[in-house]
């Protein structure tokens, strides 16, 4: 029977622990409210926005209209990943979720890139930067900074810094990684292809459109709508990514308090019957004194 | 006739108006009711709204698109702060 004093102290120990967890799930709890109340508001215009550019994407299908933005024939097939992860740990199996996906592209899809030295990557959160690091491989910017405040005006200028990457043929495939939010209790990994992007892709089937007029024309809209869908596109995955690491730190925090709950439980138990286990040996003690002084 | 002015942040203004002005890449122009269809790119500028009352609500945008339909405006802003 372990002795009353380490029993006592462990118990201490357990209980502060669980009070940490408790509160940081509190905490969890209300930045995934935030993170939630972000991605709703972004749905308006992201919906509308994708709308306006199918219907004229729709529009200038048949036409010689050409496409920057799309996939290039004489590539050299150099790739870039976007890796997001989160900055801080204790949120489950979340980073680890991601990292996994990058080890697959590394060691599958784009293993002739990775070998070639053409595969390259650009972390957002601490955690990833962390591990790519570790694995030493190429790191183009680091840009975990931008959970600090996120805001669309900061998400714009990396997406704008993607775009560059694309146009100026710096790099030919542009992916990101990152957890999809679906509830609170649930994560979906997800791998986007960033750029290229096709112009006919894009396009809802049987899209009914109005006779609009064009200011300034179909072409020039397009292209300045393209701009404006790939920074909704970066900018929801980091709120789905940040949505979904509250989520995922919630559920792990939770079960942390539980299974600190049973510990505690089973520590009780066993700090009792120490005791009592004590006191029978003393009262033991006495009877058998006070017999042998009788005797 | 509705109007709706969104930004990817949050939804800055909805509501019933009378006419809207609105700063277009081809030059500003104004949105009456009955107005055609039209979709336009917008330019960094100012978004001048007559309400139902006839008082004018102004904003300052930095780009955007907007798209008139049936009496139904949405403008879409990269950033809009009320002036």
């Amino acid at each position: 029977m372990a002795n009353l004093k380490a029993i006592r102290v462990r118990l201490s120990s357990v209980k502060s622990t669980r009070q940490i967890t408790s509160a940081m799930k509190m905490v969890a709890a209300a930045k995934l409210r935030k993170a939630q109340d972000a991605i709703v508001q972004l749905r308006p215009y992201a919906g509308k926005l994708n709308e306006i550019q199918a219907g004229l994407s729709a529009a200038l299908r048949d036409t010689e209209f050409e496409n920057i933005y799309a996939e290039r024939k004489n590539s050299k097939g150099k790739v870039l990943v976007v890796v997001i992860t989160s900055n801080r740990g204790l949120c489950g199996a979340f980073n680890a979720n991601v990292i996994r996906a990058v080890r697959r592209l590394m060691a599958d899809k784009y293993l002739e890139q990775m070998q070639r030295g053409d595969l390259w990557f650009m972390p957002v959160g601490k955690k990833g930067h962390d591990v790519l690091r570790k694995l030493k491989c190429n790191i183009l910017e680091d840009h975990s900074d931008l959970y600090s405040g996120l805001s669309f005006e900061r998400v714009a200028k990396v997406a704008d810094r993607l775009t560059e990457l694309f146009l100026t043929g710096e790099y030919d495939t542009i992916e990101i990684v990152y957890n999809q939010f679906k509830n609170a209790a649930v994560q979906r990994l997800a791998e986007e292809l960033y750029l290229p992007v096709s112009v006919a892709d894009t396009g809802i089937k049987g899209a009914v459109s109005t006779d609009y007029i064009y200011e300034p024309d179909q072409v020039s809209i397009v292209s300045e709508l393209i701009p404006k869908t790939l920074r909704i596109k970066l900018y929801k995955a980091l709120l789905d990514s940040f949505a979904a690491e509250h989520g995922a730190r919630m559920t792990a925090m939770h079960q942390a308090t539980d299974n600190a709950t049973d510990l505690i439980r089973d520590l009780t138990l066993q700090y009792n019957k120490a005791r009592q286990a004590a006191i029978t040996n003393q009262l033991l003690e006495v009877v058998g004194g006070a017999e042998a002084l009788n005797g | 006739m509705k109007i709706e002015i969104i930004t990817p942040d949050k939804s800055i203004y909805s509501g019933e108006i009378r006419s809207v002005r609105v700063p277009g890449r081809k030059g500003s122009f104004q949105v009456l009711k009955d107005h055609a269809p039209i979709i336009s790119t917008l330019e960094a500028g100012v978004v001048i709204i007559a309400d139902e009352q006839g008082s004018e609500v102004k904003f300052d945008i930095t780009g955007g698109v907007i798209e008139v339909k049936k009496n139904r405006i949405i403008l879409l802003a990269d950033s809009a702060v009320q002036s």
